[in-house]
């Protein structure tokens, strides 16, 4: 073999790799929602949804578990919705280019890299204890706030960014404030951004099991929450509860709540990226 | 619809407009709208972008009901020149003025004076035409609804009545609610234009207006610019030498941030007293 | 009017300052724990000591365990989504069309939001028994198949990032390289990538931090049994899992026990805040030499 055939071999070879390295997550993912499918998809009838916990698997239903995650989601939103866009429209519209500005920059990079587990012992410490708001859907859902709030900001800050300047431009020639431009021009030509950013927050924060534990959710909770100051218990602990346990019927009700969780969390995803994909082609400036 | 009630809804709809605009003007002005801002007069006027000197000891006086052409190669100061009058240049960090800015005799600099009364008095049409994105419309009614006008009545009239000034009715009456973006770019730029008179300002400054339209589209605008003239004062930045002949009374030319000539139009462009002027027009240079 | 602007502008000054006090809330709520702790274990102990049972009768506080768990578990994560990753990065940005890319690039990116208890339990079912049949003597709870698991979750983090410095390698660049003759692979491997090592760096710190932080999968799969060993077949315990089994079991507010959660709370957020600060200089370098 000359030189040349030995590169071209290579190539080949790498190519062959590459689009096997490319197969492999790929199948993976397939065989995961293959397992769970075999697994759990049997186990799905009207009783699971409607069922509180039990001791006996074939008897235990996801329902607190499902109550407690909308309304665990649902104060999430409450909070972080409106303080992540509060703070991406200072950051990009008010704060002055300078130390303060770039010291906030990375300050909300570093908290996105903060393990989730570490909000955990912040929320156990301030709203659980300090601020005597107990083990319940309150202390969750700030704590969840504070975990998905640099998302929500960064989004933000991303769409209002892709606005073009023309546009604030033309608003504050016709008299308008600072605040009625933002209100009136830039929020709503940005509002598809956000909007995506905020979901994908929100279908993070579904998933997020261990920062809960810590504050107290809880692995047994034999009944339906009914305000936030209520304890509660979420999908994915109840499914790591099950997992946990070593019956075989255990197994099987977590993959099936795995897979309405699946579910949640793929249709809050494909929404996302629709709304990013329409949003994109709406508008060209 | 037959012509007799074309004319007579068309009478009306004059009438009511000019009610309206009594409303608007008290609305902008209070109780006693004055004589409104017309007249500018500026006097050592020294611009900075941080450290570089963009705009010197610029001295000049604008009449009433005139239309002033800018003109001078790229970077010459003479877009940050138009910017002063609305404050636009505030924008922009490291921008600083010295010098005296007076609209009828007011300092518009002065402290006592909020930048975005000023901004309702002094419109301004952009180079791009940029339409906000939304309906068309919703683009005129915009200036009214951040100046606090919400009576429905008078919104939907005054846009009729500004899309008409801007020779746009005809064209956009039966889709008003579509999106603005859909327009050819002629139209967007007249939807500009009427945006900025909806709100009843006394000047208004025009920046290359016509610099990203096709030739119809320039002539319609320059058409009504003559027509505008009769309300308005209008300064315009143009880089396009027969329309600046074509459209104004007086041009003024700019170069390397100083204020080389200022005179009538027809003087400048026969009878240059600067030679730079003279190389310029004739193209030698720019 | 003007008072409006005003308070408006003081709302959304304070929602930007929640994110700094956030920051401060965390490294006070750490802080003061870890030091309540420190005045009943000595820092020596902490550091050296090789067994971590605070929830024993007789109590060793030493976090080299939990450490080692930690490491142990991201390096065999790493170990496989490193040359996954890469080679998925730069068939992407040098062979693929931009079609499959188009395709390829958000199937993948569905790895890294599915929620890590699916992927502990794909651990613990599937991975773990198929793990079995290959290596005799596994554990049921073992490190080897939570640390795979969590390398293909971590896949798309290195795929994305990577890909994303590839392709702003400058085309010049990789054009003069096939005007020599060179293959795809011969350019990618000694233009594109050498071109694209710090962004290629960042994703690596990045995903190498996600992991250490990574807590579920762990939990689930490999035992929550703290010991100092590189054996990847028995069952150890992470910083975050032990965090989550002492949160999980019934620990009194204000005791040792529960103070300990803070000091590995600590131990693990200075780990991840060196990694991510490192990431974003590098990142912050890389910018400016292409600007």
């Amino acid at each position: 073999m000359n030189n040349e055939q030995v590169k071209t071999l290579k190539n080949n070879a790498f190519k062959i790799w590459a689009i096997i390295a490319t197969s492999i997550g790929l199948i993976m993912l397939a065989v995961l929602l293959i397992k769970i499918g075999m697994d759990g998809l049997h186990r799905l009838s009207f009783d699971f949804f409607t069922a509180l916990p039990s001791r006996r698997p074939e008897q235990a239903g996801i329902l607190t578990a499902l109550v407690g995650t909308l309304w665990v989601m649902v104060t999430t939103a409450v909070f972080a919705i409106p303080i992540g866009i509060g703070a991406g429209i200072y950051l990009e519209e008010y704060a002055r280019k300078g130390w303060w500005s770039s010291f906030l920059e990375i300050n909300i990079s570093n908290l996105a890299g903060v393990p989730s587990i570490i909000y955990g012992l912040l929320g156990l410490e301030i709203f659980v204890r300090t601020l005597h708001l107990g083990q319940s859907i309150l202390s969750g859902s700030l704590t969840l706030s504070l975990l998905i709030l640099p998302i929500v900001i960064v989004s933000t800050r991303e769409a209002i960014k892709t606005v073009p300047s023309t546009m604030r431009e033309a608003s504050y020639a016709l008299g308008a404030s600072k605040w009625q431009t933002i209100w009136m021009q830039m929020l709503p030509a940005a509002s598809g951004g956000i909007m995506t950013g905020i979901i994908l927050a929100l279908s993070r924060a579904i998933g997020e099991t261990a920062p809960l534990i810590v504050v107290g959710a809880l692995m047994y909770v034999p009944f339906v929450p009914k305000s936030v100051f209520d304890s509660f218990t979420v999908l994915p602990i109840q499914i790591y509860n099950w997992v946990s346990r070593p019956q075989a019927g255990f197994i099987i009700n977590a993959a099936a709540a795995i897979i309405v969780l699946m579910l949640i969390t793929i249709l809050m995803n494909g929404a996302a990226v629709i709304l990013r994909n329409r949003w994109q082609n709406r508008v060209k400036w | 619809m037959s012509n007799i009630k074309k004319t007579s809804t068309k009478r009306q709809s004059e009438i009511v407009s000019a009610e309206s605009t009594t409303a608007i003007n008290e609305k902008l002005l209070g109780k006693n709208p004055s004589k409104p801002m017309k007249k500018i007069e500026i006097k050592n006027v020294h611009c900075w972008y941080g450290d570089f000197h963009v705009l010197r000891d610029i001295e000049m006086a604008v009449d009433p009901n005139t239309v002033t052409a800018l003109i001078g190669p790229s970077g010459c100061g003479k877009t940050t020149f138009l910017r002063i009058f609305n404050r636009m240049n505030d924008l922009i960090e490291g921008f600083r003025l010295e010098g005296e800015v007076m609209i009828d005799k007011k300092d518009i600099f002065s402290r006592e004076l909020r930048v975005n009364e000023l901004r309702k008095k002094v419109g301004m049409v952009f180079q791009k035409p940029n339409p906000f994105p939304k309906s068309i419309f919703e683009n005129v009614a915009y200036g009214l609804r951040v100046n606090g006008i919400t009576n429905k009545k008078i919104i939907a009239e005054t846009v009729e009545h500004s899309l008409k000034q801007s020779a746009l009715w005809g064209e956009v009456k039966d889709k008003l609610h579509k999106n603005a973006l859909g327009l050819s770019g002629g139209q967007q730029q007249r939807l500009c234009i009427a945006r900025a008179i909806a709100i009843e300002p006394s000047i208004i400054l025009m920046d290359e207006p016509t610099s990203a339209l096709d030739p119809i589209s320039n002539s319609k605008i320059e058409e009504l610019i003559y027509d505008l003239k009769q309300k308005y004062t209008i300064l315009i930045v143009t880089h396009n030498m027969q329309q600046a002949a074509r459209v104004s009374d007086r041009t003024a030319f700019f170069y390397l941030g100083d204020l080389v000539e200022f005179d009538e139009t027809k003087t400048i462009f026969t009878n240059p007293k600067n030679e730079k002027t003279q190389n310029y027009i004739t193209g030698r240079f720019g | 009017m003007n008072r409006k602007e005003q308070i408006i502008e003081a709302l959304l000054f304070l929602c930007g300052a929640i994110s700094v006090l956030t920051t401060l809330g965390i490294i006070a709520v750490l802080f003061f724990q870890t030091i309540e702790f420190f005045s009943e274990v000595s820092l020596k102990d902490f550091l050296t000591d090789t067994q971590w049972t605070p929830l024993f009768a007789i109590k060793h506080f030493g976090i080299l365990p939990l450490v080692t768990g930690t490491l142990l578990i991201t390096l065999i994560a790493i170990i496989i989504a490193l040359p996954i990753g890469l080679s998925i990065a730069i068939y992407l940005s040098e062979y693929s069309s931009k079609g499959v890319r188009k395709i390829v690039k958000p199937l993948l990116e569905i790895l890294a939001t599915v929620p890590t208890v699916v992927y502990g339990y794909f651990a613990l079912t599937v991975v773990t028994p198929f793990l079995q049949l290959i290596i005799p003597g596994l554990s049921g709870f073992n490190a080897l198949s939570p640390g795979i698991v969590m390398g293909i979750m971590i896949v798309p983090f290195i795929s994305s990032l990577s890909e994303d410095a590839l392709y702003a390698v400058p085309s010049s660049l990789k054009e003069a390289a096939y005007a020599l003759g060179s293959t795809r692979l011969q350019t990618s491997l000694k233009v594109a990538v050498p071109a694209a090592s710090s962004g290629i760096m960042v994703s690596v710190i990045l995903a190498v931090s996600r992991a250490i932080g990574e807590t579920m999968i762990v939990a689930i799969a490999a035992g929550q049994q703290p010991r100092l060993t590189f054996d990847p077949r028995v069952p150890i315990e992470t910083i975050t899992t032990y965090i989550v089994q002492v949160s999980s079991g019934d620990v009194p507010n204000g005791s040792l026990e529960y103070r300990t959660i803070f000091a590995a709370g600590l131990t693990l957020f200075v780990i991840t805040f060196i990694l991510n600060n490192i990431s974003f200089y590098i990142k912050k370098k890389y910018r400016e030499q292409y600007e």
